[in-house]
């Protein structure tokens, strides 16, 4: 029986690892393949660390990651401001076309992405917006809102209102409650929320790609245009230093989020 | 609510940027590629104000109709693996302690840290035929010539599972953690074979969370253009292919509109569904 049990066990675990290794295969090349000596990126001829010094020569790929990382940078900070406000509102308040609203703030999270990106697009060229950074980052912003929304709101939902009343009661204003109560309450919800949306954010394609014009130059669009002739280790290299750094701010909150919170209702969602 | 609702600047700035915002970046950007799907586009890239259905007639020429069959099948296998994949995944999870599980699940985040483009360019390295997966092959002697395994159907399927996968296991990992354990025991005691108590106990009580992963599965399966373009090497079209080349190389936008709606429609149509299985709106793409 218990030989049994453990060959189960066995293989349950066996599962959850290929799993893993189906997950991580792709980064685990690229990441390795990032130390090679070979150019083509096929066969793993010798270790190097050239790729990491090329890196930072080839201005056009610097510029690319610069513009991503500060599309997802900036598009984070205000659709979290954004979207924990409304959160926040919709909680609260009701106001005339208030579940009209509720309805279409979710769209954009179950819309294909790329009805999404020409829909922007068509709106950008009607109001005569010009095709660039600015554009992008517009767009990175209505897509990460609902998601900023949904994860503060699930935290909103499991907060008594007492502490909101007790801190009116004592004489807050509204303001002073949101900062010292309210917002330190739902962090957990708000930093998943971020956290998400800058995912979103760094692994977009599909929206970058229409909402971008001809000329700018983000990772995605650099990518794209090298991926048909060849793509250069030091892509790999950059992907590489990439995930070094996103990882550890995961990590970090993460952490500060499990030390903050012993429930469960945050966290990466 | 409260008392009476009076203005306040408070109310004003919890309100007001959610009403902008959908109707700015959602309602707006929605209705009018509405608008365009009826104009009729002109030779030089731009339409005209002449408003007409023939766009959604063309959707049903045959041409159209098979590229919208072979796209939806493609979608329909992918969803079928991320379920087949995420189903066992997470109901094994839950041998772990909840310390474990939580750390595993940020785990299958870490790899869409990168960009998507990335990743699908590190499954060309692995499937491409001088790659990784073909040379070990080889070198065992299970193969003698190399496997095609992308710039086909197979590779898109490939790709598009392991891009959409995470979306899956979160909502189904989040609805098969919130099943009473007590019912997966008892089911166990009363002798239940495991495909019993996965299909009377499990199946039942996580069909919301599935359908929720199904359709951030199976909606962007339909439109990732790049996966199929990268992957499929340009042999295989879907639909996003399609809605793609009208608006940057066509310069269709009318035909591209129209077909939007179309899926934006298919979409509704299987959110009624999500609905009417006791899906909740809030609940999707997350469902913690």
């Amino acid at each position: 029986m218990s030989r049994r049990k453990t060959a189960e066990k066995f293989r349950r675990n066996l599962f959850i690892i290929l799993v893993f290794i189906f997950l991580f295969l792709p980064i685990g090349v690229l990441v390795l393949y990032s130390f090679n000596t070979s150019k083509m990126n096929i066969l793993f001829e010798g270790f190097t660390f050239d790729w990491y010094v090329e890196l930072f020569k080839n201005e056009n790929l610097l510029d690319a990651f610069k513009n991503t990382l500060l599309i997802a940078i900036i598009s984070t900070l205000i659709s979290t401001i954004i979207g924990t406000a409304s959160a926040i509102g919709l909680k609260k308040y009701n106001f005339f076309g208030k579940n009209i609203i509720e309805k279409l703030i979710y769209i954009p999270i179950v819309m294909p992405e790329i009805v999404l990106g020409i829909a922007l697009l068509s709106s950008f060229t009607l109001v005569n917006l010009n095709l660039g950074l600015f554009s992008v980052l517009i767009s990175h912003i209505a897509f990460s809102i609902p998601f900023v929304i949904t994860s503060v709101r699930s935290a909103l939902d499991t907060l008594p209102p007492e502490y909101e009343e007790a801190a009116e009661d004592l004489g807050a204003g509204k303001f002073k409650t949101l900062f010292y109560v309210l917002l330190p309450l739902i962090k957990p919800g708000i930093v998943s929320g971020a956290l998400l949306s800058f995912t979103l954010s760094l692994d977009d394609v599909v929206i970058s790609f229409f909402t971008a014009g001809p000329g700018t130059n983000t990772l995605p669009l650099y990518i794209y245009s090298v991926i048909k002739t060849g793509i250069t280790p030091d892509v790999n290299a950059l992907t590489t230093l990439m995930l070094i750094v996103t990882a550890t701010i995961l990590t970090i909150s993460a952490f500060n989020q499990s030390r903050k919170i012993t429930s469960r209702g945050g966290g990466l969602r | 609510m409260r008392k009476k609702p009076k203005l306040s600047l408070f109310r004003f700035l919890m309100t007001f940027p959610a009403i902008l915002y959908c109707l700015g970046l959602i309602l707006l950007p929605i209705l009018y590629i509405f608008f365009l799907s009826f104009l009729t586009s002109d030779s030089y890239g731009g339409f005209t104000y002449d408003f007409t259905l023939n766009n959604y007639a063309e959707i049903f020429d045959p041409t159209y109709i098979l590229m919208f069959l072979k796209s939806s099948g493609i979608a329909l296998v992918v969803t079928f693996l991320a379920l087949l994949i995420s189903y066992p995944f997470a109901i094994f999870l839950m041998d772990k302690s909840e310390k474990s599980q939580n750390l595993l699940i940020k785990l299958v985040m870490i790899p869409f840290l990168t960009n998507s483009l990335i990743r699908t360019y590190g499954w060309i390295i692995l499937l491409r035929k001088n790659g990784l997966i073909n040379s070990a092959l080889l070198s065992t002697g299970l193969i003698s010539v190399p496997l095609s395994l992308m710039y086909n159907t197979f590779g898109i399927i490939i790709g598009m599972t392991y891009t959409l996968l995470p979306f899956m296991i979160l909502p189904v990992y989040s609805a098969v953690s919130k099943v009473d354990k007590n019912l997966v025991a008892a089911a166990k005691d009363l002798g239940a074979s495991k495909w019993k108590v996965f299909k009377e106990v499990y199946l039942p009580l996580t069909l919301s969370g599935a359908f929720n992963g199904s359709l951030m599965v199976f909606i962007p399966a339909i439109g990732y253009f790049f996966i199929a373009d990268i992957l499929g090497g340009g042999k295989v079209m879907i639909i996003g292919n399609l809605i793609k080349n009208q608006f940057l190389t066509a310069r269709n936008w009318p035909f591209g509109a129209a077909l939007s709606v179309f899926l934006l429609l298919l979409t509704f149509l299987l959110l009624k569904v999500y609905k009417k299985i006791g899906g909740r709106l809030d609940e999707l793409g997350g469902g913690a």
